[in-house]
């Protein structure tokens, strides 16, 4: 009666316990999607930056036109006049998933706008994100640690940072294909269930599909197949989860468009095939040893050793010749400057000049996962005990996540996951620990016999002493007074073992127990620390974070002064000029101009033609003539520049502009950039060099600029201009935003007449046209 | 002139003898694998039979395409993962299946059969769409 009695308790506490799992995760899925909705209140429903503005025109397009449409489009408005492979070129999971959503909703009636739906995809993910996490912690330690990586993850400024709701880029999905992904890797790891392999698999797929980041995951699979084998793992439960993977994954990954036949060809995939080899390998010899004698088996072994060897080394040598061949070792330029981080600055200007692409500072660490930098180290030392197959592959994760968050700070994105679930760990072993002691301690304060105090018995055990030390860093002045206490516990407890050891069975476990004021102490320090880190996360996500960059605000004495300047050009452009017009401007713009004015551009963000960009940056830094020439010839209409110097707004295109020189000196070689800088410093007031004050981005800068405020001075670089009066010679101006902030012009057309030296030739040159036309029909419209 | 003929003499006797002694390791070998191998049931004979047909089909294919040339590469591609990707789902039945191993030992058998069955159907419905 009472073993059954005790069987009902327990299957109570767990459907309670299940109960409320379900209860705490509903309330994360909500937190994590509320917290991104800052901008929406603070701002409106608007997609934000320039890269979404890109996918939320595919999507316009998706819904517009079907799927076939847009696997086979080819966009004519950027590029002019190259134009640009939409599907071959874009990843697709994130307009798909987006279109997807977009379809189901309004065939049930329930008629959302694309653009709502885009702006909104973001938070949903981000919450099925945390339930992903949730997932994978539990299958990694345990159902508590899971919800506290879950609710971590949920708030984690990095992860909110690039899934705010308008913020419709291809991480909004793509961190929770990846969490998916590893979850169902560990859980076919743990079960060596071939469903979850195929599941696996599939989750992969869905992730080559929404990002570039997916040859993370398959480098990182293999060398933890690897770290397994060497550190003698290896089970058949390893080889059912990595070799379907593979052989699937590859397949899938050579479907999607954009990826094709480099699934098998570039240097990032090789590492899952020559782990997939290494693995078939040990898996026939585990299978050889299985049915042979020992004597047998070394005899087979000295055979295959030695024939084996010759054969690899010819392979070896072959490999090694064809990856030698390629001048980048058959590594992708982005993924080489992941590897060696002064790659790019020495060869690819333009991806080193991208912001985002730059190593990150210290400060970035703790205002993007804050509390949580301290929490990762205790996290990895509580894998350690006990190291599974799954630990091992959290701490390889985040061992090699924390060297790309170095080398790029937007790689602080694929940090964050591991850092929420080492950190989930961590906290969840300190509680248990602290509730296990005061339970304990209760228990015996109350006067109940030790052999009531259930599955927990009293002693200590020095390596554990430590974990508890290091989860408890924050509080080294308790820890002074407590560690004698500790120490003399420790004594009694020694003695009192010394009697019971012999009473005791060897197999139980030995859990650590700590005195009742420190565990309170302990608990309350714990909680404090975790109402630090949110408020920290809802303060990053309420001001840093939720800026849309299309419209900026600023806190005047008279409130709150709204700056809609790029709205606004787009809008005239879009109102006022013929659709087949083509506008020229920096290749920031590009993905903007196309979506909300809808008009051909030249160059875009997506940067894939160097030259292309060089020629518009040879553009802006030449003279007005030479610049409506090289306009002229790509058909160029309108000219648009970003000017920030009337408001103070920094990131306008004469700041900008010098990366233009860069990029385009790097093609023509007679823009030179030491002409723009005066003594090694840019500058454009009086001091300029004439090639910076004659060429075109400062001419359309600052034309009629002096106006304003009748001295010119430019507020970003804090002194007046150089040149005030002058003319525009080969472009007018047709629109300035109500702030100054853009500025189109018009490429006036080539006059007809032409005086001057020119009628010379021209009365030499008419008489041998004039003999032609005699035996030419004459073209009545010329 | 006779010493080196000696000497050459005595190194080739020693390597026929070390030529013997490894033939007859080998041979000891093949014969313990073979029956070794002769002693597993059945229905894993069966289910290595159908992986050695799919290594076979794969080596064919690629000796095919060294011949004719690669041209409409992601049909090479489908064809050869195809063979490889049956014969390793193959190999991961025979895991499941066999009575030896101990992991697997709670599972039933037309649960890792079910499951072989539908990653089978995965693969083949991906490599009908790659196949062009």
């Amino acid at each position: 009666m009472a073993a059954a009695a005790k069987a009902g308790e327990a299957t109570l506490r767990h459907a309670f316990g299940n109960v409320l799992s379900f209860f705490i995760l509903l309330l994360i899925g909500v937190l994590a999607f509320s917290i991104r909705l800052f901008s929406v209140i603070k701002y409106e429903s608007v997609i934000h930056e320039f890269d979404p503005y890109f996918n939320y025109r595919v999507t316009q397009f998706l819904t517009k036109n079907g799927i076939y449409d847009f696997w086979n489009w080819f966009d004519d408005r950027t590029w002019y006049p190259l134009g640009r492979v939409i599907g071959g070129t874009v990843y697709p999971g994130l307009t798909l998933t987006a279109g997807t959503i977009w379809w189901l909703l309004n065939s049930l009636n329930i008629p959302l706008s694309v653009e709502t739906v885009c702006v909104f995809t973001a938070p949903i993910f981000s919450a099925f994100a945390s339930w992903a996490t949730y997932l994978l912690t539990k299958e990694v330690k345990g159902a508590g640690a899971g919800l506290t990586a879950a609710a971590l993850l949920a708030m984690v400024p990095s992860y909110i940072s690039r899934s705010v709701a308008g913020s419709y880029d291809n991480e909004a999905v793509a961190i929770f294909a990846l969490i998916i992904t590893f979850y169902l890797y560990i859980k076919t790891l743990n079960t060596g269930s071939l469903f979850y392999a195929t599941l696996n698999a599939i989750a992969y797929f869905y992730m080559v599909c929404s990002w570039g980041g997916y040859t993370f995951i398959i480098n990182l699979i293999p060398m933890h197949v690897l770290l397994c084998i060497v550190t003698g793992r290896y089970s058949s439960r390893l080889y059912i989860a990595y070799a379907p993977l593979v052989v699937l994954g590859t397949l899938l990954a050579a479907l999607v468009p954009v990826v094709g036949f480099n699934a098998v060809m570039t240097s990032e995939h090789f590492a899952s095939f020559l782990v997939f080899i290494i693995l078939h390998v040990v898996a026939l010899v585990y299978y050889i040893k299985g049915i042979l004698s020992p004597k047998m088996f070394k005899v087979a072994v000295t055979l295959v050793v030695s024939v084996g060897l010759v054969v690899c080394c010819a392979v070896i040598a072959i490999l090694v010749a064809l990856v030698a061949s390629s001048p980048t070792k058959g590594w992708s330029g982005r993924s080489l400057s992941l590897l060696d981080p002064t790659y790019a600055s020495k060869y690819i200007p333009i991806i080193a000049s991208v912001s985002e692409h730059q190593p990150p500072t210290w400060p970035s660490y703790f205002m993007d996962i804050n509390v949580l930098a301290f929490l990762v180290p205790a996290g990895i030392i509580a894998c350690f005990l006990p190291l599974s197959d799954a630990s091992s592959f959290v701490v390889l994760y985040i061992v090699t996540s924390v060297y790309f968050s170095g080398v790029m700070v937007r790689l602080m994105l694929v940090f964050a996951p591991a850092a929420c679930i080492m950190s989930g760990i961590a906290l969840s072993q300190a509680f248990d620990v602290f509730t296990r002691s005061i339970k304990f301690q209760l228990l015996r304060i109350l006067g109940f016999s030790e052999a009531d105090a259930g599955d927990g018995s009293s002693a200590n055990v020095v390596p554990e002493n430590d974990a508890v030390k290091v989860d408890k860093s924050e509080e080294t002045i308790k820890e002074r007074p407590s560690r004698k206490n500790k120490k003399k516990e420790k004594e009694q407890m020694e003695k009192a073992q010394a009697e019971k050891t012999s009473a005791k069975s060897k197999t139980e476990k030995r859990l650590l127990v700590l005195p009742m004021e420190l565990s309170v102490i302990g608990l309350l320090l714990l909680v404090f620390m975790g109402a630090f880190y949110v408020v920290h996360c809802v303060w990053a996500a309420a001001e840093a974070y939720s800026a849309p960059s299309i419209v900026l605000t600023s806190y005047t004495h008279e409130g709150l002064h709204v700056f809609d300047d790029f709205r606004e050009a787009y809008a005239w452009l879009r109102h006022n000029t013929e659709v087949d017009d083509k506008v020229a401007s920096w290749w920031d713009y590009g993905y903007q101009t196309t979506a909300m004015a809808n008009r051909t551009v030249i160059v875009d963000n997506n940067t894939w033609n160097n030259t292309h960009i060089a020629t518009v940056g040879t553009a802006m830094s030449s003279p007005e003539k030479a610049a409506w020439e090289i306009f002229n010839s790509l058909d160029v209409k309108y000219v648009l520049v970003v000017f920030g110097g009337l408001v103070g707004y920094p990131s306008d295109d004469i700041n900008k502009f010098l990366w233009m020189v860069r990029i385009g000196g790097g093609v023509f070689p007679h823009i030179k950039e030491p002409d723009y800088l005066r003594d090694g410093q840019y500058r454009i007031d009086s001091q300029a060099t004439p090639t910076m004050l004659n060429c075109l981005m400062y001419k359309l800068s600052y034309y009629r600029f002096v106006e304003t405020d009748g001295k010119g001075f430019d507020r970003v670089r804090r002194t007046e201009i150089g040149k005030k009066y002058f003319k525009l010679t080969h472009f007018e101006e047709v629109f300035t935003t109500h702030h100054w902030m853009v500025r189109i012009y018009k490429l006036k057309p080539s006059k007809n007449r032409i005086r001057g030296k020119m009628k010379k030739s021209k009365s030499r040159t008419s008489t041998p046209s004039s003999k032609r036309s005699g035996s030419r029909k004459k073209n009545p419209w010329q | 002139m006779y010493q080196r003929e000696r000497e050459r003499e005595r190194e080739r006797d020693y390597r026929e003898e070390m030529a013997r002694s490894t033939g007859k390791d080998a041979q000891a070998l093949f014969h313990s694998l073979r029956s070794a191998y002769a002693a597993t049931p059945t229905t894993l004979k069966i289910i290595d039979l159908y992986m050695g047909f799919a290594v076979f089909t794969a080596l064919i294919q690629v000796v095919y395409m060294a011949i004719v040339g690669s041209f409409p590469f992601n049909s090479f591609l489908s064809g050869v993962l195809s063979c490889v990707g049956t014969a390793i789902l193959a190999v991961c039945l025979r895991i499941q299946v066999n009575k030896d191993n101990k992991e697997f030992k709670d599972l039933p058998p037309e649960r890792a059969f079910a499951d072989f069955v539908l990653c089978n159907l995965v693969l083949h419905l991906v490599i009908m769409n790659f196949l062009g």
